[in-house]
């Protein structure tokens, strides 16, 4: 059975301008990161600079995306899934404009590393990128899909990430303590890795939010309930 | 409780059982058992009139007794029920309750009928109250008012509820989200759902609730 439409076709079409605005933004962020690594990989500092030019539409879609949702909860009194969706629309785009952040942030990194010699070509970090936008876009899917196992997927791949940049981590490590003069360079590398799985986090937040809007129960933090406080 | 579903789903009808209401409509019967701490309220050995000393009702439309002052209003249930007095005290009382005095204290002799809509609505409950009933029922109760006087009587269904037991029919469903800790879902004559409010209005269990909190039909 498809499901059933608002009686309010004016509403419907909000909802559906609501769902398409956050695609868009969340397309720009999976771009913003793909083009921000490739920007270290490559050495190409003019694509740097135009991932940090870009940012400023990711940030304008995020004041535009909670504009929506305030206007749809003032307005429209939204109940159930209604509520649920534009709930989760307010948190993920949070995420995504956080995601946005850190593409720049690798961007910062390249235009830095380009300065210098580069040094030898690391494949994790290609790697720990391509597994981000996989996360990223994997938990989109499960948005628009209203998909719980794809959601459910983007929480267990993280630990594959997590795998990966500690791998990267131990390697930079050595790295610079056989040669002291790569540190700074490392150190860049290190910390566009640490943007990355920071990235990923955020993905994961995507995807929880997913899962509460499509089931109604809310997975995050599992073992803060076992601490949570009496009601008064 | 609230109750809420689309016109015509048998929510106001199910109201009415609940003081044997429907038994005022011909040819109207009610099948099953409809426990009041335990006694069956459809049972012969009921007296409906007694039953709905215990269970009263207000209606959507505010009918305060035309030809008789705000005073005698409030005192009519008393008066019905044959007991004697000023009932002066338990006409303030109630007013106050009703949240009502302070508005009407110096005009108890004055007709009903100049009282606004909002405030000749707080009068029937007032009369309602005056029997001191276990149970309130309420029928549509602010749906022929303003804002600011529906403000009031949901302000006055969250103290009463301390003290009774209220059941509201609303066709608003911000009301019921409002005013109620158990929302039921009514449609085509079967209760679809019930459940604590708060749920039916985040995560309800059954998908005609869910369309029908989404206005997807009704």
């Amino acid at each position: 059975m498809a499901p059933q439409a608002h009686t309010d076709k004016v509403f419907e079409a909000e909802l559906g301008a609501l769902r398409d605005k956050l695609l868009d933004m969340g397309g720009r962020v999976e771009a913003a990161l793909s083009a921000s690594v490739r920007s270290l990989v490559e050495r190409d500092s003019a694509l740097a600079e135009k991932v940090k030019q870009q940012d400023r539409e990711i940030n304008r879609l995020e004041v535009d995306i909670d504009e929506m949702c305030r206007r749809l909860l003032a307005l429209r009194q939204p109940a159930a899934s209604d509520l649920r969706f534009i709930t989760t629309a307010l948190k993920i785009v949070t995420d995504l404009e956080r995601m946005g952040d850190l593409a720049v942030n690798v961007a910062d990194r390249a235009l830095d590393l380009n300065q210098a010699p580069p040094l030898r070509p690391f494949h994790d970090l290609a790697s720990l990128a391509s597994l981000c936008e996989a996360q990223l876009k994997k938990a989109l899917d499960a948005f628009v899909e209203r998909d719980i196992r794809k959601a459910e997927e983007v929480l267990g791949d993280d630990d594959h990430l997590d795998a990966l940049y500690l791998k990267l981590f131990n390697e930079l490590l050595t790295y610079m303590m056989e040669d002291a003069r790569v540190i700074r360079r490392a150190t860049g590398i290190l910390f566009a890795a640490k943007h990355l799985e920071r990235f990923g986090d955020h993905a994961m937040n995507v995807a929880e939010m997913v899962i509460y809007m499509v089931k109604g129960t809310d997975v995050r933090h599992p073992h803060s309930r076992e601490v949570q406080m009496p009601r008064p | 409780m609230a109750a809420i579903g689309p016109s015509g789903c048998g929510k106001s009808t199910f109201l009415r059982c609940l003081n044997r209401m429907h038994e005022l409509i011909p040819g109207a019967r009610a099948e099953g058992q409809l426990l009041l701490d335990g006694q069956d309220l459809l049972s012969r050995e009921v007296d409906p009139v007694l039953l709905r000393r215990r269970v009263g009702m207000v209606f959507q439309r505010p009918n305060p007794f035309p030809t008789m002052s705000v005073r005698d209003n409030v005192a009519a249930g008393l008066r019905l029920n044959g007991i004697r007095g000023s009932h002066d005290e338990m006409v303030e009382r109630t007013l106050r309750q009703a949240a009502l005095w302070d508005e009407v204290k110096d005009r108890l002799q004055e007709s009903a009928v100049g009282l606004s809509g909002g405030q000749q609505q707080r009068l029937c409950i007032a009369r309602a109250l005056a029997v001191e009933p276990e149970v309130l029922l309420m029928d549509e109760p602010a749906s022929a008012l303003d804002p600011i006087a529906t403000a009031k009587i949901e302000d006055l269904i969250h103290e009463l509820r301390e003290r009774y037991t209220i059941v509201i029919v609303t066709h608003n469903m911000q009301q019921a989200a409002r005013v109620s800790d158990q929302t039921a879902f009514f449609y085509m004559g079967q209760l679809i759902e019930v459940g604590p409010t708060e749920k039916m209005f985040t995560n309800p269990e059954e998908q005609r609730t869910e369309d029908y909190v989404t206005g997807k039909f009704g």
